[in-house]
């Protein structure tokens, strides 16, 4: 269900404006525009009533809060930021919109951040016995 | 008027998928990536039902001469493998495997009023201007 939605407005956003949902490009966008930022904007802000949406229509609030310290937060935000730049996209970029127009590039970028997300999460959680 | 708020539309819907699949919420990513501890492989349905969908729908939607509110598809036209898009990608998991945020869960989930996704993405944001300006600098440096 929700991953049919992201599929859907992924379709959409290439129907309608020509253009690749991808999370990082579209950020980027609208911090340091190059191109026209507007519709980036509209997107972002559309994506950020999601959760207010959700709970005004259904009353509930899902969980979307990192049980972290602030400092892994801010840590983790960081490379993040760095990686997607120098990566040329995320994970709705690579993973789903380049996937599926077959890109060489995506497939790579996507199995390449898989694999280090996994390798992580194993090492802070099995081998540094978490934060 | 109508591209602006077709784009708004669009955002709220991808935003509703992120927040209900999940990938939001890290406590829920990282167990998906936690294979030996954990897992919760109910992520690999999302991303395989968000890629089967987009697959289909690209196939019908790049055959039409132009999208709706503009004269031609923007798409990516790099093709190369190259040590930047591995190594970025390489140092994004580590983000996303020390947080559970990736750029994608982590902007529809400052809508929560939580702060996590907040310090989240403006950390993020400072990374990414980083990361250009280190680009640029290296661009220049290449020229000289």
């Amino acid at each position: 269900m929700g991953g049919s939605l992201i599929g859907i407005a992924a379709v959409a956003l290439m129907a309608l404006h020509g253009r690749v949902a991808g999370m990082t490009g579209i950020l980027t966008g609208v911090i340091q525009p190059k191109g026209d930022w507007d519709w980036r904007l509209a997107f972002l802000v559309g994506a950020i009533a999601a959760p207010g949406l959700i709970l005004l229509t259904t009353g509930t609030s899902l969980p979307l809060q990192a049980e972290l310290p602030s400092w892994a937060i801010i840590v983790g935000g960081l490379l993040v930021g760095l990686g997607v730049t120098f990566g040329g996209g995320c994970t709705s970029g690579h993973g789903v919109c380049g996937i599926a127009r077959l890109s060489m590039r995506s497939i790579i970028a996507t199995i390449t951040f898989m694999v280090t997300t996994f390798i992580t999460v194993f090492v802070i959680r099995h081998m540094l016995g978490g934060f | 008027m109508l591209r602006l708020i077709s784009a708004a539309v669009i955002g709220l819907v991808f935003g509703l998928g992120i927040v209900i699949s999940g990938m939001a919420n890290p406590a829920k990513i990282l167990n998906f990536f936690d294979v030996f501890g954990s897992w919760d492989p109910s992520l690999l349905l999302v991303m395989g039902s968000a890629l089967t969908v987009t697959f289909i729908g690209y196939r019908f939607v790049l055959k039409r001469p132009a999208p709706a509110f503009d004269r031609a598809f923007h798409l990516p036209t790099k093709r190369d493998v190259d040590v930047p898009l591995v190594a970025g990608s390489a140092v994004f998991g580590i983000g996303w495997g020390i947080a559970g945020f990736c750029p994608g869960g982590a902007i529809p989930a400052i809508g929560s009023g939580h702060p996590g996704p907040v310090i989240f993405v403006i950390a993020m944001i400072g990374g990414i201007i980083g990361a250009n300006a280190l680009k640029a600098a290296f661009a220049r440096k290449a020229l000289a």
